[in-house]
């Protein structure tokens, strides 16, 4: 069964003529990394606020259709009762973490649920190991960089072992280079223990690489679906996809008559195909 | 032009200088981009030039005048700041309002303030909201209101402190072309950022900020280029300038940082190894 | 005057042996004094309360900003004083309601500085107190500096579009704070939202008994504190119905103010 399955899901917010998200059908498999992108406003976190019942229970609207996420119907569930499937990482990390220890804070989610404590602190200690921030245990969030930050928060999702993990926008306040760093720790969670990922993104030059699918939204509904090479075309630029630059820039070579195959997302891919047509 | 002089600032309780030695001159009409990692300086900066922060030692002055001797509201006459998040400065019923509330402090005419507000608010796109209440925008619409209530009064300089967080490619490419409209108008403008692909497009003059002093101040072709430059300020390289830098079969290139400079300098080389390619 | 006065009342991680103590037996310690202070009018005696503190204020390494709080109370003090004066109190009697003041002050500063949020949340735990409540309160604290840099923040960027605070008649000023309150309450609200957001997504309120991972325990010298206490509130009840104390005369005679 496939990790999330979407038939005709349709969400309006309260007060809103039209809906945000128009009949979307999709369905993710367990272990994929799937980017959803799109410009503002397309749907995106509308989507997202769905997979862990914010939506309707947090945001009030009309939903329609169905959604199914690791096996589970989500209507009439709670967020608390999806938060053991599906963790959810903000934008923002001053308001994501809620103690004044790194510790107590990975540990937030497990107390809620009522873990019992040895379990507890086992998932706490491989939670900050995974994300690498350890060292860090007895810090005070407001004492750590944005990219320690988020770490913690996404430690703290972690810990709660869900099989799905949502991420909306997570690098937006952070400098390339902790962008680039939360990004690999998010990969490389994905690799090793499967969770599938749906990372919410408009900085796809730091993303595309380790993503295996990219779903584009616009107005509401899903105009591309496919993986990164075949989805960052024309259409996308059309959209308003902010493409990785390297992509952008093939586009144009091939549009001036210069015979490229790869449609790279990568600045490797891009340069060993420069590297072998120089070569001639 | 801001003329900032051996300036010296440190935040009260704080154990270390928030900036230390810092020497910059900006003449008018330039475009600057001020970089660094988050909580290099760069913000503190900018608001010495407005006299929200006077310097401990050495001396600000905006167009021969010394900061020291001008309240924050007779320097923000010529120095319009714009702050990153626009939710820490809209409060009016309506747009309008909002547009309105700066000419008025600024002791402008009613007649006038009209005009302005009409004109502003064409310019940004926001016609079709003046009369309604800037908190049902959308967080980029809140962001061009924020926008236009700085250039409502047409100060000469402008700064922008992180102007494309959260924005999607679209509203970056508005708010770039934007720019180069003000810049056209003689106006100065300086940004604080740290999205390298955004600077790359615009090419600015950029000054790195670490740490609280400056490490490199040069054109964005030299910097953007300069890897352990970028690294000591918690940058990355961008893509394209990355990918000229993976392609030493071409030798020496003039700085190229992004796709339109990238793709004029390939398209000959390309085409003399590719001798099948017909020209044009 | 600055809002330097609120650093007294602020916790900072320090290693010091009343730093170490159980957040339970400390407030035991300044309920304590603070009834002590409460009951006497006696100069003596609350000049003994105040001075009490001193050697634990020094242990705790907490001396530069208890100070400083102390600074800024003097304001107060000097208050109290006055009003007392004007309304007929006796001289010794104002000089006594401003030092209550000061011990008062003393003793709450002291409990804050050496005691972190999160440990009052988790002693309010252990005490029964909802966790609703005790959660309320250390997010209540823990927004607080956060909320400081947003007030900040909003008065900048106000400024910057000309607002001047410090010009006009009295009308005029508090009419230029309404851009200032505006946008802090509407950024308040949305901060509250996102943290209400993620607190859903990490199930919160999912189950009546919830965990805890740490917990408080009492220690020998947190035993010795509160023996120590109430031995120590025994004595000043003792006091207070069984010895007469020795008053302190100041021969100065105060004019009748008249109002």
């Amino acid at each position: 069964m496939s990790a999330i399955s979407a038939r005709n899901l349709s969400f309006t917010y309260a007060g809103a003529s039209t809906p945000s998200m128009d009949k979307i059908s999709l369905s993710i498999e367990k272990g994929e990394f799937v980017i959803l992108t799109g410009p503002s406003g397309c749907g995106k976190t509308t989507f997202c606020r769905c997979l862990n019942g914010l939506i309707p229970n947090f945001y009030s609207g009309k939903l329609l259709g169905e959604l199914f996420v690791a096996d589970v119907n989500v209507s009439d569930k709670t967020t608390a009762e999806l938060s053991k499937h599906v963790g959810f990482v903000f934008q923002n990390p001053e308001n994501q973490l809620f103690s004044l220890s790194v510790e107590r804070d990975v540990a937030f989610g497990l107390e809620n649920l009522g873990i019992p404590r040895e379990e507890a602190l086992d998932r706490v200690r491989w939670a900050m190991k995974s994300t690498g921030i350890e060292e860090l245990r007895e810090k005070a969030p407001y004492e750590l960089s944005g990219g320690q930050q988020q770490r913690a928060a996404i430690a703290g999702v972690l810990a709660m072992k869900p099989s799905i993990i949502v991420l909306d926008e997570p690098t937006s306040f952070l400098d390339p280079r902790s962008a680039e760093e939360i990004v690999k720790v998010i990969a490389d969670l994905n690799r090793e223990y499967r969770l599938t990922t749906i990372l919410v993104e408009h900085r796809l030059d730091i993303v595309s690489r380790y993503a295996n699918r990219v779903i584009i939204m616009d107005d509401g509904k899903v105009v591309l679906d496919g993986t990164p090479s075949e989805t960052y075309g024309e259409q996308a630029r059309l959209i308003g996809i902010g493409l990785p630059k390297v992509t952008t820039l093939f586009h144009m070579l091939r549009r001036d008559g210069i015979p490229l195959r790869t449609n790279p997302i990568t600045v490797e891919q891009a340069s060993e195909e420069l590297s072998k047509v120089l070569q001639q | 032009m801001i003329s900032v002089n051996n300036v010296n600032f440190r935040y009260p309780g704080a154990s270390s200088d928030a900036l230390t030695n810092v020497n910059l001159q900006i003449q008018n009409g330039e475009f600057v981009a001020i970089m660094g990692e988050n909580g290099a300086g760069k913000t503190t900066l900018v608001k010495m030039f407005n006299g929200l922060l006077k310097p401990r030692a050495g001396s600000v002055s905006v167009d021969r005048v010394d900061t020291q001797d001008k309240s924050v509201a007779q320097l923000s006459r010529d120095v319009g700041l714009i702050f990153q998040n626009p939710d820490h400065q809209l409060f009016a019923e309506t747009v309008s309002e909002e547009l309105s509330f700066s000419l008025r402090n600024f002791g402008f005419d009613e007649e006038v303030i009209k005009r302005r507000v009409r004109n502003i608010s064409t310019a940004l796109d926001l016609e079709r909201y003046l009369d309604s209440s800037p908190f049902i925008l959308s967080g980029g619409e809140r962001k061009r209101v924020a926008l236009a209530a700085v250039l409502a009064w047409d100060p000469k300089h402008i700064i922008m402190d992180e102007p494309t967080i959260g924005q999607d490619y679209l509203q970056k490419d508005r708010l770039r072309n934007f720019i180069v409209q003000l810049i056209s108008q003689g106006k100065t403008i300086v940004i604080v950022t740290h999205d390298v692909e955004f600077v790359a497009e615009c090419k600015p003059r950029i000054v790195l900020l670490s740490k609280g002093t400056v490490i490199a101040d040069d054109t964005a072709s030299k910097i953007l280029t300069d890897v352990e430059m970028l690294t000591k300020a918690s940058l990355v390289r961008p893509q394209i300038a990355e990918l000229m830098h993976q392609l030493p079969a071409l030798g020496e290139n003039p700085g190229i940082i992004d796709a339109y400079a990238a793709r004029e300098f390939l398209i000959p080389r390309l085409r003399k190894a590719d001798q099948t390619i017909e020209s044009g | 005057m600055s809002l330097r006065f609120v650093e007294g009342f602020k916790f900072t991680k320090i290693e010091s042996p009343i730093h170490k103590l159980d957040p339970r037996s400390k407030f035991i310690l300044t309920v304590g004094l603070f009834s002590t202070a409460l009951m006497f009018t006696n100069l003596y005696v609350l000049f003994t309360v105040f001075l009490l503190q001193i050697p634990l204020i020094l242990i705790s390494k907490t001396t530069h900003r208890w100070l400083r709080s102390m600074k800024a109370g003097v304001w107060l003090g000097v208050f109290i004083f006055g009003m007392n004066l004007i309304f007929h109190t006796p001289l010794v009697l104002s000089i006594a309601f401003a030092v209550r003041l000061f011990a008062i002050m003393s003793a709450f500063s002291f409990f804050f500085m050496t005691t972190s949020a999160d440990d009052l949340g988790l002693a309010l735990d252990q005490i029964h107190v909802p966790y609703s409540i005790s959660f309320t309160f250390t997010t209540a604290v823990r927004l607080v500096p956060t909320m400081a840099v947003d007030a900040q923040t909003v008065v900048d960027a106000q400024r910057s579009r000309g607002l001047e605070l410090d010009k006009g008649n009295l009308t005029k000023r508090v009419r230029n704070y309404i851009p200032i309150l505006i946008p802090l309450i509407i950024s308040a609200i949305r901060r509250s939202v996102e943290l209400a957001e993620a607190l859903e997504s990490r199930a919160f309120g999912a189950t009546e008994h919830r965990t805890a991972i740490v917990t408080l325990k009492m220690h020998l010298a947190d035993y010795v504190t509160i023996i120590g206490t109430i031995l120590g509130l025994g004595l000043a009840i003792y006091v207070y119905f069984r010895v007469p104390l020795p008053t302190v005369i100041i021969p100065i005679q105060v004019p009748e103010i008249n109002l």
